[in-house]
């Protein structure tokens, strides 16, 4: 039994993969919460929680879900618009919600544009610039998000969800797996059920997101 | 592997594409008396195997030979023969790449050709399969059984199991596709096993139905974009961050190192439910336990029945997976152990290497008895290093004969 728990950060100058820490991957009709496997029913309402929580609560639609490639993906990707309309409406006027894609997986040079996009390289860029404290990947191929998830784990304070398609990811603070249309809208309900029952972090980090 | 929608439907040879599991574990078997290399055939047959890609060197040429028979039946759909062992395996990445299930065998110097190869095929999280039938790779050359090239293998970020029958052999090539087509592992597997012990004795292997084959592999549930043409490989190639000098470059390449690793470590659950654990033990509450793997492992029955006659009773554990390597399961086959012997085919004895590596008092482990070069390892040389651990006198075997 591992004593390792997937936490906020900034973790460490190159942080450990949480699955070589003894992490494991939920089973079908599970989650993970820092690591720990819950029902799944129980991260739907700590995402959510998350979610309503942070003052730039921010989704990043991967190229699985951006490009209409097949029908699945193209309804995916009206249920994440749906997800991000829901949390406009359901933060207060002090939080931001954002949508910033990551179109595809290339380092950039010189550097990517912040404001639009997020790169699996230095995908902390995004979260600085933005003072993102809360995300959600959703259709960024397994591999890609475990890089950017363990990056982000490693120099920011941001809180990580990844909603994946397949096995689900440890490196990620909190985890869905078997992504669907349905389990997206059902996030979606889950933000609007606790609407104004959340009160907004106040937690400032001097090396995190949340300078 | 290919989602549930073409379960239950027939390939273009007529075999039924059937659930993996209920294959595995509920069809009917039949018995068989094949070689190895007889058995890679048949298990290949029921793969629904894409691409095949062969090289010449012994032990492993007559399994590839088969595979063309294969081919030539329409089992398999493309089958070449590479330039060199190095041009296999560059080979063997591109259909890989390009979303076919691959499959490959090689040997000895062959593999150590093909070397550079490895690490990027874990790296590129391409899940080939390629059979190890392992002989010596130094000078003066030998064709003959010797498992030093798996040393090799253990840290290129493939999976690797090391069969000991001719069974193993065959379930264990097609369970490898499953395990290694995972999501969340899909890293390529090298089966090793010992080189004409296994490939070219025959055995009684239990075959699955030659009407049934696993399900086709599915590029799209890949961890990276599969390679078609709205994704070319230009488009990843292009400025590689390795080519550039500064921290985020560097980080960005330890951080994909470590997710190869990661997904090793992911592999355990998948490899525990498939070939029921990674290692098997037998009477592991004995004073002294047998610990290795391949056929060593066989010699070290003859040895624990040849001292169950004498009265001194020996446990054993079978490692079955290298990588993952089971060092809790060791840890726990071994907590009452006052002497662990650790036989092997090479001379420098990386398996109790491992093993000292992830136990309590490695003090314990007594690494020998070793041979190479193609030598046997009668199990009377395990016997004595027993009773010389033991504190019993024995006759020297090097004395036979003379």
């Amino acid at each position: 039994m591992t004593q390792y728990k997937v936490l906020p950060g900034p973790e460490h100058f190159l942080p450990p993969a949480a699955a070589s820490m003894g992490i494991r991957l939920p089973n079908p009709g599970e989650g993970h919460i820092n690591g720990v496997i819950v029902p799944e029913e129980q991260a739907y309402e700590e995402a959510a929680r998350q979610f309503l929580m942070a003052k730039v609560p921010t989704i990043f639609p991967g190229p699985l879900v951006l490009w209409a490639w097949n029908e699945k993906a193209a309804k995916k990707a009206t249920a994440i618009r749906h997800l991000y309309e829901t949390l406009k409406e359901c933060v207060t006027p002090q939080q931001r919600a954002m949508l910033i894609p990551m179109p595809d997986y290339r380092p950039k040079y010189p550097k990517i544009n912040p404001e639009v996009e997020i790169n699996p390289n230095h995908p902390n860029l995004t979260i600085w610039h933005n003072k993102i404290d809360c995300c959600m990947f959703v259709g960024v191929h397994c591999h890609q998000a475990n890089l950017s998830l363990k990056i982000i784990r490693g120099g920011t304070s941001c809180y990580t969800i990844a909603m994946c398609a397949q096995a689900g990811h440890e490196d990620a603070m909190l985890s869905f797996r078997d992504a669907s249309v349905e389990k997206i809208m059902k996030l979606a309900e889950w933000v609007r059920k606790l609407k104004g029952t959340v009160k907004v972090s106040q937690v400032v980090s001097k090396s995190g997101a949340s300078n | 592997m290919a989602t549930n929608s073409v379960i239950g439907t027939k390939n273009k040879k007529g075999q039924v594409i059937t659930d993996a599991r209920q294959m595995m574990f509920e069809a009917p078997r039949t018995p068989s008396f094949y070689t190895g290399s007889e058995v890679i055939k048949e298990a290949i047959r029921r793969a629904n195997v894409d691409v095949m890609i062969a090289y010449p060197i012994t032990p492993q040429s007559e399994a590839a030979a088969l595979i063309g028979e294969l081919f030539a039946e329409g089992y398999v759909k493309e089958y070449f023969r590479g330039e060199s062992e190095f041009a296999v395996m560059s080979e063997c990445a591109g259909a890989a790449f390009g979303g076919a299930r691959v499959f490959t065998t090689t040997a000895g110097p062959g593999t150590m050709r093909a070397m550079e190869n490895f690490p990027m095929w874990s790296g590129a999280r391409l899940p080939i399969q390629m059979i190890v039938t392992c002989r010596g790779i130094n000078s003066p050359l030998s064709i003959q059984p010797d498992t030093l090239e798996i040393a090799y293998l253990l840290n290129t970020g493939m999976l690797v199991w090391h069969a000991e029958t001719a069974q193993d052999f065959y379930d264990w090539i097609l369970k490898g596709y499953i395990v290694s087509e995972e999501p969340d592992v899909h890293l390529p597997l090298a089966l090793c096993c010992d080189g004409f012990f296994v490939t070219h004795t025959k055995d009684m292997v239990n075959l699955t139905p030659a009407d049934m084959c696993l399900p086709p592999y599915d590029p799209y549930r890949s961890p990276v974009p599969c390679m078609d043409m709205e994704c070319p490989p230009v488009r990843m190639m292009r400025d590689p961050f390795v080519m550039k000098s500064n921290y985020i470059s560097y980080a960005t390449h330890a951080s994909w190192q470590q997710e190869v690793w990661a997904a090793v470590e992911r592999s355990r659950k998948h490899t525990i439910a498939w070939i029921d654990g990674l290692i098997e033990t037998e009477n592991t509450d004995a004073d002294v336990l047998i610990v290795s793997s391949g056929t060593a492992v066989s010699q070290g029955r003859e040895a624990i029945r040849l001292l169950a006659d004498e009265g001194i009773r020996v446990g054993l554990v079978k490692i079955k997976s290298l990588r993952p390597w089971p060092w809790q399961e060791i840890r726990e086959a071994t907590k009452n152990a006052k002497h662990i012997i650790v036989p092997e085919f090479n001379v420098v004895g990386w398996m109790a290497r491992e093993i000292k590596a992830s136990i309590p008092d490695s003090d314990r482990v007594v690494s020998g008895p070793r041979v190479g070069g193609g030598m046997t390892m009668p199990p009377e040389i395990i016997v004595s290093e027993i009773k010389n651990a033991l504190g019993i006198r024995n006759a020297a075997m090097a004395g036979r004969g003379s």
